[in-house]
């Protein structure tokens, strides 16, 4: 046997206020089950058949009765919601100033990217102090990305990003799970999180850091899979300019526009014919299969790294216009 | 018996329906509702130890943390198997397609359901879907958890999907001819005199089950339907990767599984609200509300479906009006809780197994709902979903709550369908110990939950240890308590001794007729005069 718990590790905020709420709900149910209990061991006792208790009174039988518990009962319920349903808005909602990191999860093992380059799997470093955002996707199935002394979960879909927010108290480290069934090793399929000081956070990052950033390496990926030989400036096939794309709105093919975010970039490199943009030709290939989601997650931060570049003029002459290059971190 | 009834059938309780006949023959093509719903109880037994026997295999592995027994794979084909088997072989048909079968139209004052033929049917349908699934268990399995969540199950399970998926459709067709069965049975076979605020609540609880069944399940069929055509045409439903939506199935499997919940549950408190009086020696409390209750429980059952989704990527708006429609649906529940509560109060209160099962029923239910609580507030469900809590919570409701109110079911109305009486030191030690096994068992899963054990684990930390011994002893308490009632019922068919008409002396019309009944129910069709739980606290039949 092992060290006996009662109660789950706390290195976060959240996790406090969430215990607060359950430990609220735990006084709640003892008293409903204790008066409930109460009542039929009373009751059970008082009036058992022999006994000699008196039984004559009928008058309290009233539909009072049921008015009275039904609303107690019903109050007592709403005040409940209220309070768990601040409290998740709050967990829903990052603050703007979040630091994004990337993590996807696949059978059956999570990575982890952030901004400067930097990549771990089943490990994730976070600083201490500082909400961090999780931009998470999933290779092949439905995972579940959960560290209980955070108290948050969130599931991680194939074919879409999904946010999760922490910021951790304490530094130390905790569990990682997933906790959506995902085959066979799902229940070895965990890691830890390591929370560490601010200061010692900067040293991890440039210990670890490569020589390049998430959105330089997703540069590269863009020559190297060919995707230059059409978007870029040099090009003769006409593709859309992807300088200045990011976070604007991108009129369609057939009406309406999308805001060109990381999900509308993800779907035109691997679903391309999803949404196509107007005036351009469906030609291009799609790239399910060939590159993997965190190849996808480089080549959106190279786009989004362009999103301050000007947009080369319409219908770009063949000229010796150079590749541009933006500054190398894109906090968003 | 009464004397109205005696005179005129002088050999009523000779040519018993169980005795109407003896060949195979007659059973197999029986269309008397008694009979079918014994063909129900051999089938739904066999898959009960089906169910319970992966449950012990899943209990026995989870006693190490690194696991011992059983690999991987094998692990998440047990507990999908568990799931399966017990929800839509045992759990869904076990009070409706047994004890109601049986009781319906001796409750009525009828002679069968509506449409006897139909009701063979649905136990045929019932038992081709069991042999699909039992076939999917012995060539290898299946690993996708009893929700078949999508793309796992559509495009990376190399189980067998699609032959679970089979078994689990054509059952359903039988849960839809069993609810048509018994809607038009209470509206058009109540006895003279029997009004609607005269039938026992049992009634009206499957009443409101059977529009469930109707209403939900063909959502279930249509959802199983397109996850086959995924996984074996590859069209792009659910999976993304070919252009599908993975939570598009989550809200088909849950639009019609949430309401399942209910379909389980509330037959569970139809029974408790007739054994409680019938106890007690008191009319029930507040009789509409606890009718009005089930109807209100079966209405909003339907709006609720997304509190399983949480954290699978609904918007949290969404996540919003859900907890708050998962709390309005908890407070019908609250009522009727209360409400037997209040039936003990000035009664005459007698402690027979139907009653320790009774009872056992509202701690156990009690403490399933309140958990509800902390699951429908959206903050604590963001960490206790997927968990051991979730674990534990539905099975205080379905197994604490659920099989204990079978349990109470079957010992109340045995007398009335074997026409003996069981032993009842071992009754009611049965009862004691399925109380103390279970809370063993389960109890130990909340706090398992809470410090963040993830659900379906075939390994764990080891600092989860300990929770994990302590539920599977209790576990084992559990199996024994549950063979128990096989043991001293079976023997009691042979040598219980006589119960006679009424043991109990209850007020239904079931009663009211000999045990076992005749083949036609009644020898003379009963008149319905008074409502159903007139303990004074001597009992008045209905039909006085």
């Amino acid at each position: 046997m092992n060290r006996l718990q009662f109660w789950p590790q706390s290195a976060s905020a959240a996790a406090t206020e969430v215990d607060h709420l359950f430990i609220a709900l735990l006084v709640v149910s003892f008293l409903v089950l204790g008066l409930v209990f109460g009542l039929m061991i009373y009751f059970g006792t008082k009036y058992r058949a022999g006994s000699t208790a008196d039984r004559s009174d009928e008058h309290l039988k009233s539909w009072r009765w049921e008015v009275a518990w039904t609303t107690v009962t019903l109050l007592m319920f709403l005040a409940l919601f209220f309070w768990g349903g601040d409290l998740y808005a709050r967990l829903y909602r990052p603050p703007p100033n979040a630091l994004d990191i990337y993590i996807v999860g696949k059978q059956w093992m999570w990575k982890a990217q952030h901004a400067d380059g930097q990549a771990e799997i089943n490990e994730l470093h976070v600083p201490v102090g500082r909400p961090v955002r999780l931009v998470m996707t999933s290779q092949d199935v439905i995972h579940s990305f959960y560290v209980p002394a955070f108290r948050l979960k969130h599931d991680v879909l194939p074919g879409r990003y999904e946010m999760l927010w922490l910021e951790a108290t304490v530094a130390g480290t905790y569990p990682l799970f997933c906790a959506e069934f995902c085959g066979t090793d799902h229940s070895r399929m965990g890691g830890r999180i390591v929370v560490m000081a601010p200061a010692a956070y900067e040293r991890w990052l440039a210990a670890r850091g490569p020589s390049s950033t998430m959105a330089q390496q997703g540069e590269a990926l863009f020559r190297q899979l060919g995707c230059s030989g059409c978007h870029g400036a040099n090009s003769t096939v006409r593709a859309p300019p992807l300088e200045g794309l990011y976070g604007r709105p991108v009129p369609l093919q057939g009406g309406g526009t999308v805001i060109a975010d990381d999900q509308y970039i993800r779907d035109s490199i691997l679903l391309p014919k999803s949404q196509i943009a107007a005036g351009y030709a469906a030609v291009m290939p799609s790239f399910a299969g060939q590159i993997e989601e965190e190849d996808v997650l480089k080549l959106t931060a190279y786009l989004r790294s362009l999103a301050t570049a000007a947009p080369p003029p319409e219908n770009p002459p063949p000229e010796n216009a150079p590749p541009e290059n933006t500054p190398t971190r894109a906090p968003r | 018996m009464s004397v109205a009834t005696a005179e005129p059938a002088p050999d009523a309780g000779a040519a018993n329906y169980f005795f109407a006949g003896s060949t195979i023959r007659s059973w197999l093509l029986t269309h008397d509702h008694k009979r079918i719903a014994l063909l129900y109880f051999m089938s739904i037994t066999v898959f009960f130890f089906i169910g319970g026997a992966a449950a012990t295999l899943i209990r026995l592995e989870l006693v190490e943390p690194a696991g011992w027994l059983v690999s991987s794979d094998t692990y998440n084909r047990l507990f999908t198997m568990h799931g399966v088997v017990m929800v839509w072989f045992f759990l869904i048909p076990a009070v409706p397609n047994t004890v109601g079968n049986f009781m319906i139209p001796l409750m009525l004052g009828a002679r069968d359901l509506a449409f006897p033929r139909l009701n063979l049917l649905s136990w045929y349908i019932y038992t081709l879907g069991g042999l699909f699934t039992v076939y999917a268990l012995l060539v290898g399995g299946v690993d996708t958890g009893w929700t078949f969540y999508t793309p796992f199950s559509s495009m990376f399970s190399n189980s067998n999907v699609v032959w679970a998926l089979v078994g689990v459709f054509i059952t359903g067709f039988s849960s839809i001819l069993t609810g048509l069965n018994f809607i038009v049975t209470i509206h058009k076979l109540r006895a003279p005199g029997l009004t609607w605020y005269r039938m026992p609540v049992f009634l009206w609880s499957l009443y409101a089950t059977s529009v469930i069944l109707v209403l939900a399940t063909p959502v279930l069929a249509i959802t199983l339907l397109l996850l086959a055509i995924e996984r074996i045409f590859r069209i792009g439903i659910f999976d993304p990767s070919i252009g599908g939506d993975p939570l598009l199935f989550q809200h088909l499997f849950w639009f019609y599984s949430h309401p399942a919940v209910y379909i389980m549950i509330l037959p569970g408190m139809g029974v408790v609200s007739e054994i409680i009086p019938c106890f007690a020696r008191k009319p029930l409390f507040g009789y509409k509300f606890v009718v009005w209750c089930s109807m209100a429980i079966a209405a909003i059952g339907f709006l609720v479906w997304g509190h399983h989704m949480f954290v699978a990527g609904m918007s949290m708006y969404a996540g919003l009006v859900f907890s708050l429609l998962s709390y309005l649906v908890s407070v019908p529940s609250a009522i009727k809780v209360f409400n037997w509560t209040a039936t003990l109060h000035r009664g005459w209160i007698r402690y027979d197994a139907p009653m320790l099962y009774a009872l056992g029923f509202i701690g156990l239910f009690t403490t399933g709902g309140l958990t509800g609580l902390f699951l429908a507030a959206l903050a604590v469900d963001v960490h206790v979903t997927d968990t051991y809590f979730v674990v534990a919570h539905f099975h205080y409701i379905m197994v604490g709550g659920m099989v204990t109110a079978f349990f109470a079911g079957l010992h109340y109305w045995w007398p009335k369908i074997s026409g003996r009486m069981y032993p009842e030191y071992w009754a009611r030690m049965a009862a004691l110990l399925i109380f103390f096994g279970f809370n063993l068992t389960f109890f130990p899963q909340f706090i398992l939950g809470y410090l963040g054990m993830p659900r379906r684990y075939h390994t764990y930390p080891p600092e989860f240890q300990f929770w994990h011994v302590l539920s599977s002893a209790g576990a084992a308490v559990l199996a024994v308590a549950y063979l128990m009632p096989l043991g001293y019922l079976g023997w009691s068919v042979f040598r219980g001794k006589p119960a006679g008409d009424n043991p109990w002396r209850a007020t239904g019309l079931e009663w009211q007729t000999s045990s076992p009944p005749p083949e036609h129910n009644f020898a003379v069709t009963p008149t319905v005069t008074r409502g159903p739980y007139e303990y004074t606290p001597d009992p008045v039949p209905q039909n006085a």
